[in-house]
């Protein structure tokens, strides 16, 4: 379909919903209709106008679609026979369903009830389109997760034990819980970390301990939520930059971590760069894919590499 | 009440449809001949042919003895069918009776219509909530286009509530030719790469469903080529996926369980060995997370962890480098010593790139 063609489609299917909407709001602000529908004010007069001139076959007074207006107060009094939105086509049922059997797969969910309820609902109601050919399991630890939401509402600031894994380190730190969120299967708990003195986010699966303060959560103005559509980690080309080559054993690494360039230079040799926290977390990544890898830049990950597996040698003997 | 008149134009009551100038003043967007349609096919339950709708519709008004004008009107009405079937709108074709020769159309209002969906405030928060998971456009917008008609059924959405955890929701490209082609039952092709094969292969599939399995898309379905089950991750498919044959072309098997076939190959270890590691003190947090048991001992603490596979192990082990030194069991420090030896002796010499960078550096004046 042609770009015309669709927002004419856009607003057919827009127009077919006005009436229904105000049908069922009496009297309700033009400015707050607008609002409600995202569009501007002056759109869906301009709607209105068009809605006023169409009808039944006749189109005498008694056949248009009549509205009375009050003020800036709109009520639909006559509705030719459109007072019923459209029903959902396959796609839009899809996605509302396949999200909210998402939603219901979420561990540690609020009101996990109405959720499910709603899903009964939508798909008794949808019949053969709810038969969505979509299953979702999105495993993961419930008590634990239900645990840090409900601290997040009622806004308790926590302690946590948490462990670094780019620092291989475990510490304690007090945190003002902003958000709970569940990315790629993984779950996470967005705070203040007082001590870091910024936005972190924090894998439940990593949280070793947690205790709920007193103390009201109070994440400073300059907080703000991370926007996470692009995934957690989101390297920043201030990162320092490593490249690897790579066997055929640790190619999976190009699905796992966010890798800048994959140049694929022989069956052998894949050569692999990808930005890091720090070069001793990559001194260990390194050191786990084991020699099937080896480091082609910054020299210095060489040699810390080298050094460690020396030193390690060293201790076995 | 009264109606403003700079908003509002008045409209041409006087008249009846049979006067030409009837709508004269007034705009005929092609949007407001497609709203008069299907007020006019809702409102008849005889089927209407081409010309009786022609007749009566604004807008389509034409010389049907013309030929050039019929055609014009022609090319006009398919567009306009086209474009009602696109948003949804159940166009039904056929004849009232055996002795009409042309089919017509008409809009069964009971098909028309979105069902009766009594939701309570609660159940509404939870579906407005599900309408803003999607990150993906298309997905989003039809998310987005279902909630307002939900809303327009009178359904109130609170547009603050929330459930306390916030999934992000993103699927892979091929995630929606691939629904599509489960729900009309349609034969696919599509290219695959596996990153530990050379080269992408092609695949045949009847695909029965997707999965989203911690996280990650998979698609199950029949491999036809391997004439048995398969799945496949919607991130390694490259490129498009086609459609192949017809729709219905196939009938996925009965009390399908689409989970098991992905989780199968995902299912919980068992953790048999039971391994013993000596860690420095302070340090190799990462293992101790997962120690059964901590004894501190003057060389360092000595962790007792429980494993599945001795090689996965020693891979772990190695590493946290010389943080870590494997006691027990000898297959799993030998196996620890052999890669720490392999790993250094790979990187033994200092790199030429950077050796040569050096140099210059050093040179420079």
């Amino acid at each position: 379909m042609t770009a015309p063609s669709k927002a004419a489609a856009d607003r057919l299917g827009r127009l077919l919903n006005l009436v229904p909407y105000l049908l069922a709001r009496p009297g309700i602000r033009i400015a707050e209709a607008a609002a409600d529908l995202d569009v501007t004010e002056r759109q869906l007069r301009e709607d209105l106008e068009l809605l006023w001139v169409c009808g039944l076959p006749g189109y005498g007074p008694g056949d248009l679609i009549d509205m009375a207006f009050d003020g800036d107060r709109v009520t639909i009094t006559y509705d030719a026979g459109i007072g019923r939105p459209l029903r959902l086509t396959p796609d839009e049922a899809l996605a509302l369903v396949v999200a909210l059997r998402m939603l219901a797969e979420t561990p540690g969910l609020a009101n996990r009830d109405a959720v499910e309820r709603a899903l009964a609902k939508l798909e008794s109601a949808t019949g053969e389109l709810a038969g969505a050919p979509v299953a979702v399991r999105l495993p993961g630890d419930a008590d634990r997760l239900g645990t840090i939401r409900g601290a997040v509402e009622r806004r308790h600031a926590l302690r946590l034990k948490y462990y670094t894994a780019t620092r291989d380190s475990t510490s304690e730190r007090v945190v003002d819980p902003m958000r709970v969120l569940v990315v790629g299967g993984r779950a996470y708990l967005e705070a203040w970390c007082r001590m870091a003195q910024g936005v972190r986010r924090f894998r439940v699966d990593r949280i070793d301990g947690l205790v709920e303060l007193d103390e009201p959560a109070a994440p400073p103005p300059q907080a703000r939520l991370t926007d996470v559509t692009d995934g957690i980690f989101r390297p920043t080309t201030d990162l320092p930059l490593v490249t690897l080559r790579v066997g055929r054993s640790a190619r999976w690494i190009t699905e796992y971590y966010p890798c800048e360039s994959v140049q694929e230079t022989s069956p052998d040799a894949w050569l692999v760069s990808l930005r890091v926290t720090d070069l001793t977390w990559a001194c260990r990544l390194v050191l786990g894919l084991g020699p099937d890898v080896a480091v082609v830049a910054p020299a210095e990950l060489a040699e810390q590499v080298r050094d460690n597996a020396r030193a390690a040698l060293e201790a076995y003997r | 009440m009264f109606r403003p008149q700079s908003v509002i134009p008045p409209r041409v009551r006087t008249h009846k449809r049979t006067d030409a100038a009837r709508f004269e003043s007034v705009s005929r967007t092609r949007t407001e001949r497609l709203v008069n349609l299907v007020i006019c096919l809702l409102s008849t339950r005889r089927f209407l042919t081409a010309a009786q709708i022609a007749a009566t519709v604004p807008g389509y008004e034409h010389d049907a003895n013309d030929p050039r004008e019929h055609e014009a009107f022609q090319r006009k009405f398919e567009r306009d069918k086209a474009e009602l079937r696109e948003i949804g709108v159940p166009l039904e074709t056929g004849t009232s009776s055996v002795l009409d020769t042309e089919a017509g159309y008409r809009i069964a209002a009971r098909e028309y219509a979105l069902p009766d969906i009594p939701l309570e405030p609660d159940e509404a928060a939870a579906v407005g909530i599900a309408a803003r998971l999607w990150r993906h456009v298309g997905l989003a917008a039809a998310a987005s286009s279902g909630l307002a008609k939900l809303r327009a059924a009178g359904i109130d959405v609170d547009p603050d509530a929330t459930l306390g955890v916030e999934p992000v929701v993103t699927v892979d490209a091929a995630f929606e030719p691939l629904t599509q082609a489960a729900r009309e039952r349609q034969e696919v092709t599509f290219t695959y790469r596996i990153p530990e094969e050379d080269a992408a292969r092609i695949r045949h599939l009847r695909p029965w469903g997707v999965v989203c399995w911690r996280g990650r898309w998979y698609v199950v379905g029949h491999d036809v080529d391997r004439d048995a089950p398969r799945c496949f991750r919607l991130s390694r498919i490259v490129g498009a996926v086609q459609p192949v044959g017809w729709p219905g072309a196939f009938t996925p098997p009965e009390q399908l369980d689409l989970i098991s076939y992905v989780a199968r190959w995902s299912g919980p270890v068992e953790r048999t060995g039971t391994a013993t590691v000596l860690a420095r003190p302070g340090r190799a947090a990462g293992v101790r997370r997962w120690a059964e048991q901590v004894v501190p001992s003057p060389e360092g603490d000595r962790l007792i962890l429980r494993y599945a596979d001795p090689e996965g192990l020693a891979r772990w082990l190695v590493g946290y480098g010389a943080d870590v030194v494997v006691l027990d069991p000898p297959e799993v420090r030998h196996a620890a010593m052999t890669r720490l030896a392999e790993i250094a002796e790979r990187h033994a010499a200092p790199l030429p790139v950077e050796a040569e960078a050096r140099r210059r550096v050093r040179t420079a004046p």
